[in-house]
């Protein structure tokens, strides 16, 4: 396996961590709305949440820096940094709130920040399979 | 390492395929999670069984249906021969994938029927099975990511 190989499967297996963690966090917020679920998979959430998001980052750039016609400043590259940093700032204070406990439902605005990492999630996907303008 | 642009017609499917594997994998996590919480026997042992539960029936197969019409649309357009590994590896794990899949919903429908006396066998089964199929969705990824001859 080349080193391309295993940075290309490392940044689909963060992606996917990311995504496993945005799942969690978005069957918290619109899911039962019992204290248990998300004691349960808080932890879970914010782990894969926090785990994938620096996966998917450093691995990214890795490749971008790897292969030949790829450039940071690419457009669809800076695209997937910016929201990359969008999903990450809204992740990142939906965590800290479910860390501080009680229900995820009864955080104010969760709903509005689990909306903005599932679009800026779905929108990066997009962002890397179509990559506009490369 | 040279950028190969794939063609634009590739782009939906894969997208498909992609996003159906990614929202598998999440919502088996979120089954093995909450069933392996369920058989601590804390609190919510019910409430967390019937999330298991519903998170197979909600998620895990409406995911799979999606990453599956993925996975044969990209199959179609590519025109790739099925004896390559990698293609192969992705069968076999898709195909057991759902009877996996199947008989873990059965599985843990028994185990949320038990209520409040906890999951028991059905729900330890559940739980070991939706763990396997997250490993063998790793394993398929790899393949996928690889490609190996």
């Amino acid at each position: 396996m080349s080193l391309y190989d295993w940075l290309l499967f490392l940044h689909l297996l963060a992606a996917f961590l990311l995504v496993a963690g945005l799942v969690a966090f978005a069957v918290m917020v619109l899911g039962p709305s019992e204290a248990v679920v998300s004691r349960t998979l808080a932890p879970a959430a914010t782990a894969l949440w926090n785990a994938g998001g620096l996966g998917v980052i450093v691995f990214g750039v890795w490749l971008a820096l790897e292969v030949d016609g790829y450039e940071l400043w690419d457009g669809w590259i800076i695209a997937a940094i910016v929201l990359w940093l969008v999903g990450s700032g809204s992740g990142g204070r939906l965590a800290a709130a479910v860390r501080e406990g009680g229900p995820a439902p009864a955080i104010d605005g969760a709903r509005a920040m689990v909306m903005v990492m599932a679009l800026s999630t779905l929108l990066l996907l997009l962002d890397m399979i179509f990559k506009p303008g490369a | 390492m040279v950028a190969v642009v794939r063609p634009d017609s590739w782009n939906l499917p894969l997208f498909v395929h992609v996003a159906g594997a990614m929202l598998l994998v999440g919502a088996l996590v979120v089954v093995t999670v909450a069933m392996a919480a369920a058989l601590r026997r804390g609190d919510g042992v019910e409430v967390l069984t019937r999330l298991a539960f519903r998170a197979l029936l909600i998620g895990v197969i409406p995911a799979y249906v999606l990453m599956r019409v993925g996975a044969e649309w990209i199959a179609s357009e590519e025109n790739i021969p099925d004896e390559l590994d990698w293609v192969g590896i992705g069968y076999i794990v898709a195909d057991l994938g759902l009877l996996l899949t199947l008989i873990t919903a059965v599985l843990a429908w028994r185990a949320a029927r038990r209520g409040a006396d906890g999951p028991g066998g059905a729900g330890r089964a559940a739980f070991v099975l939706a763990a396997v199929l997250i490993v063998a969705y790793g394993v398929a990824l790899w393949a996928m990511a690889t490609k190996p001859a």
